[in-house]
């Protein structure tokens, strides 16, 4: 397990702004009576998103009215689930795949521009723009080592690419996720072996 | 080797279009509504007939499985799709989902309707955002073409739903999945009841790995003899392997269950790194499975069964290569480190014993401990292993005794050596 625990630091009140709250109740509409709590996750994920990407206390507090859930019943579930960010993440929140099949290929390295460039681990930097923290698995293994960054996945990284890739991050510039060498999502990088015949 | 007309998946690198009208033309939704009306009892013997076992590491029978659910029952039935692809090393099903995904929706309504449930939810995981979107997207192109939903063109009304997790391991874990449905923290449950008796909601449900349903449309068109035909006996049909770690070109490819290792390896990952010489060990089937050394793996054959006979197993049939220059103790206290935090910490042995073999391992890669202590090591494990509700205190305890059982003398050198005197500049006689 690994120890979760709210921010010090809370707004005084959250609210689903229209559109979401649109959103939310038909999430809640899809479960029949007395199943509403099947929608917390989805919920709570999209406050997560409306709130610069972490999730503060009142935001549980609003699902759980929301749903008819006791405030406990959701407060375990966002300190269960480890994607919800119970602190502030950067603009750019950097999860780097820590775990043995990336280990084995140079995360350790990642890991050490993430604190030279970025800084401590799950710190966000002065201009918000950026924090990072180590993850378990995230099921890209064959592109190891990657990282995810918000919504995306950038794989097959080096040291060098990974440095330049937080440099276009800074300063701007468009960046494309997937894989960051020349190859096709997940097959060989130096080309189809299969699947190349009779097309 | 498998040749490319024997191919299930023939878009798994994204080469081509993954839309409805593309997957139609190279067979995705063919003969549907011809094998509905076959009945599902024919379906589940197909199924059965071509062998097919699990795909999520288990390895039991899928026919067998959807034979448990209840035909006279009053209740709905829930078919459930684990998408929750979480197994180090594992990164098959986000293939699928993103580049293959109405042969899925397909597998969905064929196994849906052989256990009569109108109603799927596919669960993946919170983090394959882009994965979610894509086969949501996909799910409503099957929707408009009225291949699924109520009223749809095959005769069995059926709803697809897609769901998401927020990063829990455990969630793989089938009834942990079925909590996490249901809006609750993802503990497992205690079995029996089986989710076929009371599962999603209380109601007869059964879970499938992604890669286990897709692959079901490509056998009720070529037929189960075909599946059956591939592969050994008792270990059927085509497989999609990730080969990760210190190989050449790491990839995903689908090839015959029971390729050797060997042949996998050189011939798909471009060889292990520095040549087949320089392998020190594989993890055959995704984290939870004990190592295997070179010297097991020259005539390794990759299947549930063949694995199973060198103590390890094919799990998820992700292979995770490791050549001379890995410290396999911290390669290894790395896994425990990822069980310490995935734990859920229901059951006391794997919530403590979880980190306690970690802080054990991560001491003896820095050699800082007693030798006695690599038996102690051993001990707990084998408390652990067996005395959880389920299979993550195993998982936990399998890797680490794949290490000892191997690799001890790699241990017990690493503790020889923090012995001699290496503090501080050697003590040099005088002259």
């Amino acid at each position: 397990m690994s120890v979760r625990r709210l921010d010090p630091e809370q707004p005084a009140s959250f609210e689903f702004n229209a559109q979401n709250l649109k959103w939310a109740q038909q999430q809640i509409a899809k479960y029949p009576e007395g199943r509403q709590a099947a929608a917390v996750i989805p919920l709570l994920w999209r406050a997560q998103e409306q709130h610069d990407g972490w999730l503060p206390e009142p935001a549980i507090r609003a699902v759980a009215e929301m749903l008819g859930m006791p405030y406990i019943r959701v407060y375990e579930i966002a300190t269960f689930y480890t994607m919800f960010n119970l602190s502030p993440v950067g603009k750019y929140f950097i999860q780097l795949c820590g775990t043995t099949p990336c280990m084995l290929r140079g995360s350790e390295e990642l890991r050490a521009i993430c604190q030279k460039m970025i800084g401590p681990e799950k710190k966000v930097t002065a201009d918000g723009l950026f924090s990072w923290m180590e993850v378990e698995c995230l099921g890209a293994c064959v592109n190891a080592p990657m990282v995810q960054i918000n919504k995306d996945y950038f794989e097959d990284l080096t040291p060098d690419i990974f440095t330049s890739l937080l440099q276009k991050l800074k300063a701007g510039v468009a960046v494309k996720p997937g894989p960051q060498i020349n190859r096709q999502f997940s097959a060989p990088a130096s080309g189809l072996r299969t699947l190349n015949t009779d097309r | 080797m498998l040749t490319d007309k024997d191919r299930i998946f023939k878009n798994l690198y994204g080469q081509l279009d993954w839309r409805l009208k593309a997957a139609q033309k190279r067979g995705a939704w063919d003969g549907t509504k011809a094998f509905i009306e076959k009945g599902q009892d024919w379906i589940i013997e197909e199924v059965k007939a071509s062998g097919l076992r699990g795909r999520g590491g288990a390895g039991f029978p899928t026919g067998l499985k959807w034979s448990f659910m209840p035909k006279n029952d009053v209740r709905p039935s829930y078919l459930v799709v684990n998408a929750d692809e979480s197994e180090p090393g594992t990164c098959k099903d986000r293939e699928i989902m993103r580049h293959d995904p109405q042969l899925l929706i397909e597998g969905c309504l064929y196994a849906g309707f052989s256990m009569r449930a109108h109603a799927c939810y596919i669960y993946i995981r919170g983090e394959y955002i882009r994965e979610r979107e894509r086969l949501q997207a996909a799910i409503d192109e099957a929707y408009e073409a009225k291949l699924i939903g109520k009223g749809n063109i095959h005769g069995w009304d059926f709803d697809v739903y897609l769901v998401h997790g927020a990063g829990a391991y455990i969630c793989g874990e089938e009834t942990a999945l079925l909590e996490s449905l249901e809006g609750k923290k993802g503990q497992p449950r205690l079995k029996p009841p089986f989710p076929a008796n009371a599962g999603l909601w209380g109601a007869p449900t059964t879970v499938n790995n992604v890669e286990s349903i897709a692959v079901v449309p490509d056998i009720l068109r070529r037929g189960a003899p075909w599946f059956a035909s591939l592969g050994r006996p008792n270990n059927t049909g085509t497989k999609l392997f990730c080969i990760s770690g210190h190989v050449n070109e790491p990839c995903n490819v689908e090839e015959e269950m029971g390729i050797p290792l060997r042949e996998l390896i050189d011939k798909h990952a471009g060889g292990v790194r520095g040549g087949w010489d320089n392998l020190l060990a594989v993890i055959p089937g995704g984290s939870s499975v004990p190592c295997v050394p070179a010297a097991m793996c020259q005539d390794l054959l990759m299947d549930f069964d063949s694995l199973r006979d060198v103590q390890s197993g094919l799990g998820t049939a992700a292979v995770i290569v490791m050549d001379k220059s890995t410290d396999i103790i911290k390669a290894i206290a790395r896994i425990a480190y990822f069980y310490k935090h995935e734990s859920c910490g229901q059951c006391t042995p794997c919530r403590e014993g979880t980190g306690w073999m970690w802080r054990v391992l991560e001491r003896m890669v820095k050699g800082e401990a007693a030798p006695r202590e690599i038996d102690m090591l051993l001990d707990v494990s084998k408390q652990i292993e067996g005395h959880t509700i389920c299979a993550l205190g195993d998982a936990a305890a399998w890797p680490i005794q794949g290490l000892i059982r191997h690799f001890r003398h790699v241990i017990e050198e690493r503790l020889e050596e923090r012995k001699a005197p290496v503090r501080g500049p050697r003590v040099i006689a005088a002259e």
